[in-house]
C-alpha cells in the first residue's frame, strides 16, 4: 500500500502534477491547514495579497497571459465571497482558473457556523463547474478533473471548496488518473460538409469580413487566421476581446466595431455580404439592434460552443468546434483570392471615417497618453485596463502587435481588474513589459495590490488616465441623462504620486503634453513597479459611439 | 403535441449527485425559464437519472436549452424532442368526493377513461389516470362537479418512437408514415385499466 497523505498535502501534490508553480491568495481559519504544508512544498510559490478579489483577478490574467491555469485560495465565508467578483470576470470572458477555498468543518456545515456560506451554491452562475469535496480520498481526482474542466472547451473557472477537517483528513493519492467525466463533451473535428459549405459561401462573396474574437486568442489560432485572412484577402474585424487575434499594423487588419469601436469596422459588418464570425458571441456591444446588425450579409459562425450559434443573430453555416482545428481544416480548402474592389471600398472606408483623429486640446488627453504609450513600446507591451473611458481608449489607440497581449474585462466590465491584472499578467510574464491603463475610479477599487506588486518587486506600469471623474459614467449623464451629473465626481482622490511612494514604489506625474514621452520612458527604465498619474483633462467623452441598442446609422461624433 | 412554439420538451440524462438539480434549476433561472413540469427517476444504467422538463420561455431564448443544459458538467445528454417523433404520458392521482349518489357516475366515467381506482373511502375515490397532457385535462374537467379533494400529477416523461425503417433513427415523423400511429386524440381512451 502507498503512503497516506493529509487532504492538504493531496492538494499540493496535486496542484504540482498540474503544473502549478504559482498560487495567489490569502489565508483565513478554514484554510489554514492547507497554508500549514505549503513549506513542504517550495515548487509552490504563494503571492499574498491584500483582497481575495484581487487574488482571483490575477490567477484570471496569469490564465489569460499564459498557457496555464491560474490558481486562488482563499478561505471560507469572506474570503470566498470576495472571490465572487474575480470568478464572475473569469466567466464572462471564458477564463480558465481554479480556485481552492476552505470551508468550515464536516460536521458544522449547515449549521450556520462562524465563516460559513454555501459558497458552492452562491458561485453556480458565476463558474464553470464546482465542487463540495467532502472526503480527502477524493481531492486528487477533483483537483485534476477540475483543471481539465478550467482549461478545455470553452474555459472557465472552477472553485473547490474542501471542508477544514478534509484537509488534515488522511488519505492515498495515486497521481493523476485518466480522467473520464461521462457528462463533459468537448467538440471533435467538425464534419466535411459544413467546412464545404462555409468554403462555398466564402468563394463566392463579393464583401466577406472576419470578426474574429476571444476564441482566437484562447484557441492560440494567430497563424491560422492570419493565413486564412492573406490567403482570401479577407478584412478583419476583431471584437474588443479578440483585440491582439490579429497584428493591427497588418493591411487587412481594420479595428473593432460596436459602441466604441472604430466607425469603419462598423461599416464594413454593415457592407459586407457575408460575415465570418470567429470565436466571438455577436454581443450586444457589437450588434446593437439585432434587426439592424448588417442585414445584408449572411453569417458563418464558428464556435466551440453550440449555444452560442444563434443566440442574438441568425446564423446561415454554423460551425461547431475548437478555432484552431476549424481553421487548419478551412484554410487548405480556400483558394487564393484578390477581390480588389472590396478591398478598395473597405480602404476608402478607413480614409473617410478615420475615427481615432485625436483632436487637438491644451490638454493631456488620455487619447494621447495610450498613443504615446503604444509609440514607444512600439506595441509590443502586455497592456491591461480596467473598465471606462480609458478601457477603451487603450482599444482604440494603442496598436497591438503582439498576439494575445490585451487583457481587460469586456464581458463582466469589471472596474478594479487594471491592478491585480497586471500582477498575474507579470507573474506570468516576467520578462515582458506589463502596462496597466487605469481609472481614477477602478485603481482605488483595488490599489491595495500596489503592496503586492511591490512586496514581489514585481516591474508592473501603472498608467492612471486621472480625470477625478468616473469618466464614463459623467459621459452617459451628458449624452443620455440631460446632462444631470450625479455621484461623477471624485474630490477626494489620494495623491497618487505620494500614494506609491508610500508603499517604496516610484510615482510619476505627467500633467502637460510636453513631458508625457519623457515620463514614460523612465518608467519604463525602471526595474521595480511605477505608479505614473496622468493629470488627464476632467469632462471628455469616447468618440465614436453607437448608443446601446442602435445601429451604426446612429453613431455619434463623427459624419457617417 | 402540443403545438404552444414558446414550449419545449427536454430529455436529459443526467449524473445522479446533490446540487445537480439546483444547478439544472439555476440554469433554467438565469435564462429566463419557467419549468412547466419536472419528472426526475433512475434510468437504465447505474448512476444515471432521466429527466424530462417541460419548459417555457421566449422563443428565442428556448432555441439553445438543450444546448445550455449539455453544457453543465453532470449532464450527460439533454435533447429537445419536442419536434420530433415522440411518446409521452403523465400520470395523475385524482382524489374526487364520493356518496352513494355520485359514486357509480364516477365509476362510469372511470371505465370510459379506462383508469385504476385505487382507494375507495366513506366520502372520496381516488383515480390513477396515465396518458397525455390533453387526457388527463378532460377528465378533470369532467370530474370537477363531483368536487375535487385533491390532484396529484407526476409531471411528462417522454422518449422518441422508435423507427419502423432500418436505418432511420429514432424520433422521425416522415419514418413513420402509414405506419400505425395514435395521435393524441386517439389516445384518450387508450390507456389503462379499471
Ligand atoms: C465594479 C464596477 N462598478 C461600477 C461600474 C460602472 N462603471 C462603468 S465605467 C465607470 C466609470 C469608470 O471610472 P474610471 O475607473 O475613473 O474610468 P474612466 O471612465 O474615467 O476612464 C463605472 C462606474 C463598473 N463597470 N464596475
Amino acid at each position: 500500500m502507498s503512503k497516506q497523505y493529509t487532504g492538504a498535502e493531496i492538494v499540493c501534490r496535486a496542484l504540482i502534477n498540474e503544473g502549478v508553480d504559482v498560487v495567489f491568495g490569502l489565508p483565513g481559519g478554514a484554510v489554514l491547514p492547507l497554508y500549514g504544508v505549503l513549506s513542504q512544498f517550495p515548487e509552490i510559490n504563494h503571492i499574498l495579497v491584500r483582497h481575495e478579489q484581487g487574488a482571483a483577478h490575477a490567477a484570471d490574467a496569469y490564465s489569460r497571459s499564459t498557457d496555464k491555469v491560474g490558481v486562488a485560495f482563499a478561505t471560507s465565508g469572506p474570503g470566498a465571497t470576495n472571490l465572487i467578483t474575480g470568478l464572475a470576470t473569469a466567466m464572462m470572458d471564458s477564463a480558465p482558473m481554479v480556485a481552492i477555498t476552505g470551508q468550515v468543518g464536516r460536521s458544522a456545515i449547515g449549521t450556520d457556523a462562524f465563516q460559513e456560506t454555501d459558497i458552492t451554491g452562491a458561485t453556480l452562475p458565476v463558474t464553470k463547474h464546482n465542487y463540495l469535496v467532502m472526503n480527502a480520498s477524493d481531492i486528487g481526482d477533483v483537483i485534476h478533473e477540475a483543471f481539465y474542466i478550467a482549461k478545455t472547451g470553452r474555459p472557465g473557472p472552477v472553485l473547490i471548496d474542501i471542508p477544514k477537517d478534509v484537509f488534515t483528513e488522511k488519505s492515498y493519492y495515486n497521481g493523476r488518473n485518466e480522467i473520464s467525466i461521462p457528462g463533459y463533451k468537448i467538440p471533435s473535428k467538425t464534419t466535411k460538409n459544413k467546412i464545404d459549405e462555409a468554403v462555398a459561401l466564402i468563394e463566392k462573396s463579393k464583401r466577406p469580413v472576419i470578426l474574429a474574437g476571444h476564441g482566437v486568442i484562447i484557441s492560440k489560432a494567430f497563424s491560422q487566421l492570419k493565413e486564412f485572412s492573406e490567403k482570401s484577402q479577407i478584412p478583419v474585424v476583431t471584437t474588443l476581446l479578440g483585440i491582439s487575434s490579429f497584428p493591427e499594423d497588418h493591411i487587412l487588419s481594420c479595428g473593432f466595431p460596436g459602441m466604441h469601436g472604430m466607425a469603419y469596422a462598423s461599416l464594413i459588418l454593415d457592407q459586407s455580404d457575408l460575415i465570418i464570425g470567429i470565436g466571438t458571441r455577436f454581443d450586444d456591444r457589437i450588434v446593437g439592434d439585432p434587426k439592424r446588425f448588417s442585414t445584408k450579409s449572411k453569417k458563418i459562425h464558428i464556435d466551440i460552443d453550440a449555444s452560442e450559434i444563434g443566440k442574438t443573430i441568425k446564423v446561415d453555416v454554423p460551425i461547431i468546434g475548437n478555432i484552431i482545428d476549424v481553421l487548419n481544416q478551412i484554410n487548405p480548402e480556400l483558394s487564393k483570392n484578390l477581390r480588389p474592389e472590396w478591398l478598395d471600398t473597405v480602404s476608402k472606408l478607413k480614409v473617410n471615417h478615420p475615427s481615432l483623429e485625436i483632436p487637438n486640446s491644451d490638454h493631456l488627453l488620455g487619447q494621447s497618453v495610450v498613443k504615446a504609450l503604444s509609440e514607444i513600446t512600439q506595441g509590443n507591451a502586455i497592456i491591461c485596463s480596467g473598465v471606462g473611458q480609458h478601457q477603451m481608449w487603450a482599444a482604440q489607440h494603442y496598436k497591438f502587435i503582439q498576439p494575445n497581449s490585451w487583457i481587460s474585462s469586456g464581458g463582466l466590465g469589471t472596474m478594479g481588474y487594471e491592478v491585480p491584472s497586471a500582477i498575474g499578467a507579470q507573474v506570468g510574464n516576467p520578462d515582458k513589459l506589463v502596462w496597466s491603463i487605469c481609472g481614477d475610479g477602478g485603481f482605488q477599487m483595488t490599489m491595495m495590490e500596489l503592496a503586492t506588486a511591490k512586496e514581489n518587486n514585481l516591474p508592473v506600469k501603472y498608467a492612471i488616465l486621472n480625470n477625478n471623474h468616473l469618466g464614463m459614467i459623467t459621459q452617459w449623464q451628458g449624452l443620455f441623462y440631460n446632462e444631470d451629473y450625479q455621484a461623477e465626481t471624485y474630490t477626494g482622490n489620494p495623491d497618487f504620486v505620494k500614494l506609491a511612494e508610500s508603499y517604496g514604489i516610484k510615482g510619476l506625474r505627467v500633467d502637460n503634453k510636453d513631458d508625457l514621452f519623457d515620463v514614460i520612458k523612465v518608467a519604463n527604465s525602471h526595474s521595480g513597479p511605477v505608479v505614473v498619474d496622468f493629470v488627464i483633462k476632467k469632462v471628455d467623452n469616447v468618440y465614436p459611439m453607437i448608443p446601446a441598442g442602435q445601429s451604426v446609422s446612429e453613431l455619434i461624433g463623427e459624419n457617417i | 403535441m402540443s403545438s404552444n412554439k414558446n414550449q419545449r420538451t427536454i430529455t436529459s440524462l443526467v449524473q445522479d449527485r446533490p446540487g445537480v438539480l439546483s444547478r439544472i434549476s439555476g440554469l433554467f433561472r438565469r435564462r429566463g425559464f419557467n419549468i412547466a413540469s419536472l419528472a426526475v427517476g433512475s434510468s437504465e444504467e447505474p448512476g444515471l437519472s432521466r429527466m424530462t422538463f417541460v419548459v417555457e420561455g421566449s422563443a428565442t431564448s428556448l432555441k439553445s436549452v438543450a444546448e445550455q443544459l449539455d453544457k453543465l458538467i453532470e449532464v450527460v445528454e439533454a435533447k429537445d424532442i419536442t419536434d420530433k417523433n415522440i411518446v409521452w404520458r403523465e400520470l395523475a392521482l385524482i382524489k374526487v368526493s364520493s356518496n352513494e349518489k355520485t359514486r357509480s357516475e364516477i365509476l362510469d366515467l372511470a371505465k370510459i377513461f379506462r383508469v385504476n381506482i385505487i382507494d375507495i373511502g366513506v366520502s372520496s375515490l381516488t383515480m390513477e389516470i396515465t396518458g397525455g397532457k390533453e387526457k388527463i385535462d378532460s377528465l378533470i374537467e369532467l370530474l370537477r362537479k363531483f368536487d375535487i379533494k385533491e390532484v396529484i400529477r407526476t409531471g411528462r416523461v417522454a422518449t422518441l418512437r422508435g423507427t419502423l425503417i432500418e436505418g432511420r433513427p429514432d424520433g422521425e415523423y416522415k419514418s413513420h408514415s402509414g405506419a400505425n400511429i395514435q395521435n393524441d386524440s386517439e389516445e384518450i381512451y387508450e390507456s389503462g385499466s379499471v
